[in-house]
């Protein structure tokens, strides 16, 4: 069985339909990727698999639990963290505040390895602990959004475009550290705007386009697919 | 992490650190040994400092609500007024419960605690609906609460005795002491109850659900995503806050032994409100330097302004300055230092280290933490 099964879920914002009957899949230690352009619904839909919007129709199942129907902290605790659009950090907060909060479902007193974990991914943040997050580089904001998610010690990692507004330096470097986080046994869904990059690292993908899923494949088969090469990998 | 106990100087090392220990031993002895220096130096300020003590509990308490977790709750005094009814319906003999009324009154210390916990339920009952409205809106929904409990009370006569108030109401039982109309043993009891409010503010500050109101104050969907339950989060503080405001009434109401809804007005929520803002926001220390600050203007300045007008007045012979209340205008000149401090400190006097940063974050972080903030302030729109 599906690690997570998504099931025609709409989501609507007032009265815009922002997804039209969107079915995902993702199976234990893959590495998924929603592509698409601006406003197709990439973040809309991870948002309501963690829980923060809601679906009038259409269910999310993780395991036997239906996600649709849990609030969004039990989410994070069933093992779903959410690193959002924007990263998010808590900017007047210390590095090591946001590590902590990232832990705040744990119910487990020992977070030791789980710190060992993000520093030995991350060694800029393990160098920045005292300092402001606000004060951290663009991509040090993103190792530290990422970092932050890992320590609910999550089985499913949802990542909302960690390339936005990074250098080509860094944004390969996170790219890696997803493939790195993945090789420890995680899952991912990666939503991405740099379809290039994500499709490169994902097993798997989803394309789509106002609202709608109009083509799934391996991530191989993705990035040799015609359409998919005009129009979201720039060639001709 | 090992955590120290106390949680009071938790946060700062090195020289802070004891400085923060002196100031803080040194208050205490202070505020014990207020009552034997008053003495010694004559100044009769005994029954002014009850209600100064009294009204920093309370400052103590909405600042958990506003500084910590960054709700602005205008009907503060509907949860004094609550803790002082629940008092007054638990001891006095004109108590509308019969049982009661038939000379079964409640034991003052057991009737304190029920008090606090019938404030807070009411909390519950205030912000369960509400806490899902945010800024503005929360404060607009606390302020008609803050209006309407006055009112109910002014309007069942039946059950509170209306504007003619509740009279006589239970006092504590302690033998060997007298709370009778010497203020030194209230005195005692108002800062036992203000100690413990500080320690139980101070722990609460560095814990667990401290850090989830930090978070959320910051910014509410990041601290969702992090698996912080906002409404239950939000709703602890809110009723913990009233619970801390209906311990206050409860004394409140045994000390004055009698209570009128006219005593529980909104300016008794905007002069604890002023306090903490004075005082500087979150930060304990600094939320009774503000209580003490605002107080001891209440209380003492504005007589000892009176009497200097008033001689003035007698010395000119002009009737207007004889006769003036100073206390009268203190609506004004409260007004007048907030909207100064506004301008001038927004943060306070003696500022929380992050209250300091939420309001210079654009100096300190640069334009991508404002634009972060902007961004908050987008995702609140929606």
């Amino acid at each position: 069985m599906a690690l997570l099964q998504v099931e025609g879920i709409h989501t609507y914002y007032g009265n815009i339909e922002a997804l039209k009957g969107i079915t995902i899949r993702v199976e234990q230690g893959e590495i998924v990727t929603l592509i698409g352009s601006n406003g197709a619904g990439k973040t809309t839909t991870l948002r309501t698999i963690a829980g923060v919007l809601r679906p009038r129709q259409g269910t999310i199942r993780m395991g036997d639990v239906d996600l649709t129907k849990t609030p969004p902290n039990e989410i994070v605790r069933l093992g779903i963290a959410h690193s959002p659009e924007g990263r998010r950090i808590f900017a007047r907060m210390s590095v090591k505040e946001n590590l902590e909060l990232g832990a705040y479902t744990r119910s487990d007193s020992d977070l030791t390895s789980d710190y060992e974990r993000v520093y030995t991914l991350f060694p800029r943040i393990k160098e920045r602990l005292k300092q402001r997050a606000g004060t951290l580089s663009g991509g040090e904001q993103q190792m530290l959004a990422i970092g932050r998610a890992l320590m609910a010690r999550p089985t499913l990692l949802l990542l909302d475009e960690p390339s936005m507004g990074l250098a080509p330096v860094l944004v390969e470097l996170v790219f890696r550290t997803i493939q790195e986080i993945n090789a420890l046994g995680m899952t991912v869904l990666l939503v991405e705007q740099n379809a290039h990059m994500a499709l490169s690292i994902a097993n798997r993908g989803y394309v789509l386009q106002t609202g709608k899923i109009v083509l799934t494949d391996t991530a191989k088969a993705l990035a040799q697919n015609e359409m998919v090469r005009k129009a979201y990998l720039g060639e001709d | 992490m090992k955590r120290p106990t106390l949680g009071w100087w938790y946060t700062t090392t090195g020289g802070a650190r004891s400085r923060r220990v002196w100031v803080t031993v040194g208050g205490i002895a202070l505020a014990l040994a207020f009552p034997i220096i008053d003495g010694f130096l004559g100044l009769g300020w005994e029954a002014k400092a009850v209600p100064i003590a009294l009204f920093i509990i309370l400052a103590l308490g909405l600042n958990v609500v506003v500084g910590f977790a960054g709700l602005l709750d205008l009907g503060y005094a509907a949860f004094f007024a609550i803790g002082a009814y629940s008092m007054a319906f638990l001891t006095s003999p004109q108590s509308p419960i019969p049982w009661v009324a038939q000379g079964n009154q409640v034991n003052f210390f057991l009737a304190m605690f029920i008090s606090a916990g019938v404030a807070a339920v009411f909390g519950v009952i205030l912000g369960a609906p509400t806490l899902r409205l945010r800024g503005d809106y929360l404060a607009i929904v606390t302020l008609g609460f803050g209006e309407i409990v006055p009112l109910v009370i002014k309007n069942t006569p039946e059950v509170t005795k209306g504007t003619q108030g509740m009279n006589p109401i239970g006092y504590p039982q302690i033998p060997g002491v007298v709370f009778g109309a010497s203020p030194i043993p209230w005195y005692y009891l108002i800062v036992a109850v203000l100690l413990l409010s500080v320690v139980i503010t101070s722990r609460l500050r560095i814990s667990r659900i401290g850090r989830a109101w930090a978070a959320m104050r910051e910014d509410e969907v990041a601290a969702a995503s992090m698996g912080i339950n906002l409404v239950t989060t939000k709703l602890f503080a809110f009723s913990l806050g009233a619970s801390f405001s209906g311990f206050a009434g409860t004394i409140w109401a045994s000390y004055l032994q009698v209570i009128a809804p006219e005593q529980f007005r909104f300016d008794v929520s905007i002069f604890v409100l002023v306090m903490i803002i004075l005082g500087g926001l979150g930060n304990i220390g600094g939320v009774i330097a503000g209580g003490l600050i605002l107080g001891g203007i209440d209380r003492i300045l504005f007589d000892w302004i009176s009497g200097i007008v008033h001689g003035v007045g007698s010395a000119i012979n002009n009737d207007d300055l004889r006769l003036m209340d100073v206390s009268r205008s203190r609506q004004l000149i409260f007004g007048i230092a907030l909207v100064f401090m506004m301008l001038v400190r927004p943060e306070g006097l003696f500022p929380s280290a992050r209250r300091k940063a939420e309001l210079h974050a654009a100096e300190e972080l640069g334009e991508p933490a404002a634009e972060q903030e902007r961004a908050i302030l987008v995702e609140v729109e929606e």
